[in-house]
């Protein structure tokens, strides 16, 4: 808690010139793996019942099946929320655009709309055959958005992007909702899903998709000093060497890996891929070689503590974890609006 | 000289004044043609809604229906299923375009209608929270609608302050987003989950709603509808902006008045049907377009109505066995109108009237 006022301190400074009063890097390891436990172990022990501590070591304890439920969400929740946050932070830096999330600018949308399109017209079952789907949903949204945003004098703006955004997800929504009508059985198994949440899905799913979001990670750390390059401008680094259009192509290849394997997973999530960047930037700076592994560490620690907060805030019911996300989010992103209303 | 003058200008004054008074007449006829040809689209539509799809019903039959006979299947029919729809329908719609042409014109951005800023989410969320969690309903569920749609224009504007345009609408989209997360979490509470529940609250539907929720309405609307065209009497001037307006003798406090009846049409209509996605944001756009780019309240509602008239009727017969909410025909083709306005570009679609 003491470093907060520092980090305060150091975000507001230069970009790069506060280096040396920002926590040490060891530092801000030690504090993002202590939480990350924290987190995976208040999951573990709460819930709408709390179990003793031994259950979770002791295989006989009568409770010990629900620390096993409870530590297949746990895992889940720390993949989906590493890849959103780490999709997030792509997303941020490739456009340089804050507001720039999966969930606002459609890309989850996209990727629910393909996968019901594949569920009721197709006849797909099993998530294997589904993620491929998913990806491509996710790939033409971002495309559209990104495409529809750009015309006109002054390009793609965050504001122009968040509204097309909107637009689409409003629109493909409205399919959705169409497609799931005329298909009552699938709509009740997409009742929970299409909130987003990642209770009760068994570890096989996350199995499945855990190939997708580590080459999905891979090429997301891998582009980090493309993005530190392209913070600089196009032109800029257009001169200094750089492939912009093929540097693009492998970060939205990341993107369209992670927020199409994290919808498939847990459904459309927002907000988290929003929050998760800012947060970290203001404590470990703008470096994207810092900036996306801190991402995901924390991205998976917000979803795994929503989740936690879900389960337990208004016993007996649960809050799904996509309904959290909104809750944090939302006042993150308004402040955000706020902030940069005049660059807009 | 001056003589010389006079006698040039006599015999040409009074064309002169003719030009401008034909000038200033030309608008307002075409106006008037305008919601004229408006009313019998309207009245087209609604005959078709409900004299036609899978049950015909002669127009003979249809007025001895309405003359109170009885004709086996037919009466039953039109008074419960096609009858209530149709009059909900053209309420609703034009309790929405209404609505929506008000934020527009007086926010002076195209994008800021209430289904956008999430005006009618809100009016949304609390509607189904009453009924689902406190069990209200009747009159109390209009005045939860109500409260809900007015916090968020309030919060939406405190958010935005003084920067109408974009600040606005992003703020309205994030506030949209949280009231969503409001009403899913309802349906997660409610013990049985009932499709026609979410499809009401959450895409907006005029299937199933008996007489007495349409009288609500239509007592509301006799209200709001007549306040509304007193007060916008100033709305030509308050287009110009709070600036001009206060110059030319309108106050803020005109235009306030005018922005809550628009959240109060908004309001009712969505406490009788659910949030139809993008009628307030289409009919406004569509209704200026066909009034040669002047404002129009009553276009902008005629519009509204046969827009949630012919969705519903596309709803109900274009997919066979399939009954699709009006709310899901209305987003699924008004989204890709507001892509193609913001594809069209900022000239048009960001900065609105000052470009146009």
């Amino acid at each position: 808690m003491s470093t907060l006022p520092l980090a305060r301190e150091a975000a507001s400074g230069p970009l790069g010139g506060g280096r040396g009063r920002r926590p040490a890097l060891p530092a801000s390891v030690a504090i993002a793996v202590a939480a990350l436990v924290g987190a995976a172990a208040l999951s573990l022990l709460l819930g709408a019942r709390a179990v003793p501590l031994d259950a979770v070591w002791d295989s006989s304890h009568p409770l010990h099946p629900v620390v096993q439920a409870r530590l297949d969400r746990t895992l889940l929740g720390l993949a989906v929320g590493a890849a959103l946050g780490l999709a997030g932070a792509l997303m941020q830096g490739l456009t340089r655009n804050p507001l720039a999330d999966p969930g606002i600018l459609g890309v989850n949308a996209g990727a629910t709309f393909a996968m019901v399109v594949a569920l009721t017209l197709l006849g797909t079952t099993g998530l294997a055959e589904l993620l491929p789907v998913a990806f491509v949903g996710a790939a033409v949204a971002a495309f559209l958005v990104h495409a529809i945003a750009s015309i006109g004098r002054e390009g793609a703006t965050p504001m122009k992007l968040a509204i097309t955004g909107a637009a689409l997800t409003a629109g493909l929504s409205s399919w959705t909702t169409g497609l799931l009508l005329a298909d009552r059985k699938t709509m009740e198994s997409f009742r929970f899903w299409q909130v987003g949440t990642i209770g009760g899905r068994g570890l096989d799913v996350l199995l499945t998709g855990l190939p997708f979001l580590l080459v999905g990670a891979v090429l997301a750390l891998a582009g980090a000093r493309l993005l530190n390059t392209l913070a600089l401008g196009e032109d800029l680094a257009r001169g200094l060497g750089r492939r912009t259009t093929r540097d693009r192509i492998v970060v939205g290849l990341a993107v369209v890996l992670l927020a199409g394997t994290a919808t498939a997973l847990a459904g459309p999530i927002a907000f988290v891929g929003l929050v998760v960047p800012h947060v970290v930037r203001s404590l470990v700076g703008p470096d994207h070689v810092r900036v996306l592994p801190f991402s995901m560490l924390a991205g998976g620690v917000l979803v795994v503590v929503a989740d936690t907060v879900g389960r337990v805030v208004l016993p007996p019911s649960e809050v799904q974890v996509g309904i959290m996300a909104a809750a944090v989010g939302v006042p993150v992103f308004i402040a955000l609006v706020r902030r940069t209303g005049r660059a807009l | 000289m001056s003589l010389t003058l006079e006698r040039r200008q006599a015999p040409t004054a009074p064309d002169a004044v003719e030009v401008v008074r034909r000038a200033r007449r030309a608008p307002r006829l075409h106006h008037r043609r305008l919601v004229a040809g408006l009313v019998l689209a309207l009245v087209g539509a609604f005959a078709v809604r409900v004299l036609l799809g899978d049950y015909t019903v002669t127009i003979p039959d249809f007025v001895r229906i309405l003359g109170g006979e009885q004709i086996p299947g037919a009466t039953y029919i039109v008074m419960e299923s096609k009858l209530p729809r149709a009059v909900l329908a053209v309420l609703v719609g034009v309790a929405f375009g209404v609505g929506g042409a008000i934020f527009q014109t007086t926010l002076r951005n195209p994008l800021a209608s209430p289904d956008i800023v999430g005006v009618s989410l809100g009016a949304s969320a609390a509607a189904v929270s009453a009924i689902a969690l406190a069990g209200w309903s009747g009159w109390s569920v209009s005045a939860a609608a109500v409260a809900g749609a007015l916090g968020v224009a309030l919060l939406v504007r405190a958010v935005a302050g003084d920067h109408g345009g974009f600040r606005l609408v992003l703020a309205g989209i994030g506030l949209a987003a949280a009231m969503q997360s409001v009403i899913q979490y309802v349906f997660t509470r409610v013990d049985e989950w009932d499709v026609q529940l979410v499809l009401r609250w959450l895409t907006g539907s005029v299937n199933g709603v008996a007489w007495a929720g349409i009288g609500l309405l239509a007592v509301a609307l006799a209200v709001l509808l007549p306040a509304t065209a007193w007060a916008a009497r100033s709305l030509p001037v308050s287009e110009l902006g709070d600036d001009a307006a206060a110059g030319l003798g309108v106050g803020r406090t005109r235009t306030e008045l005018l922005m809550l009846l628009g959240v109060l049409l908004v309001a009712v209509g969505v406490a009788a049907a659910g949030p139809v996605a993008f009628v307030a944001f289409l009919s406004g756009p569509i209704a200026r377009a066909l009034n040669r780019g002047r404002t129009t309240l009553p276009a902008a509602g005629l519009v509204g109505a046969v827009i949630v008239l012919v969705g519903d009727h596309i709803g109900a017969y274009a997919v066979p066995d399939l009954n699709l909410p009006v709310g899901v025909v209305t987003g699924a083709f008004g989204a890709p109108f507001l892509l193609w306005l913001l594809a069209r570009g900022p000239r048009h679609a960001l900065r609105g009237r000052r470009a146009a």
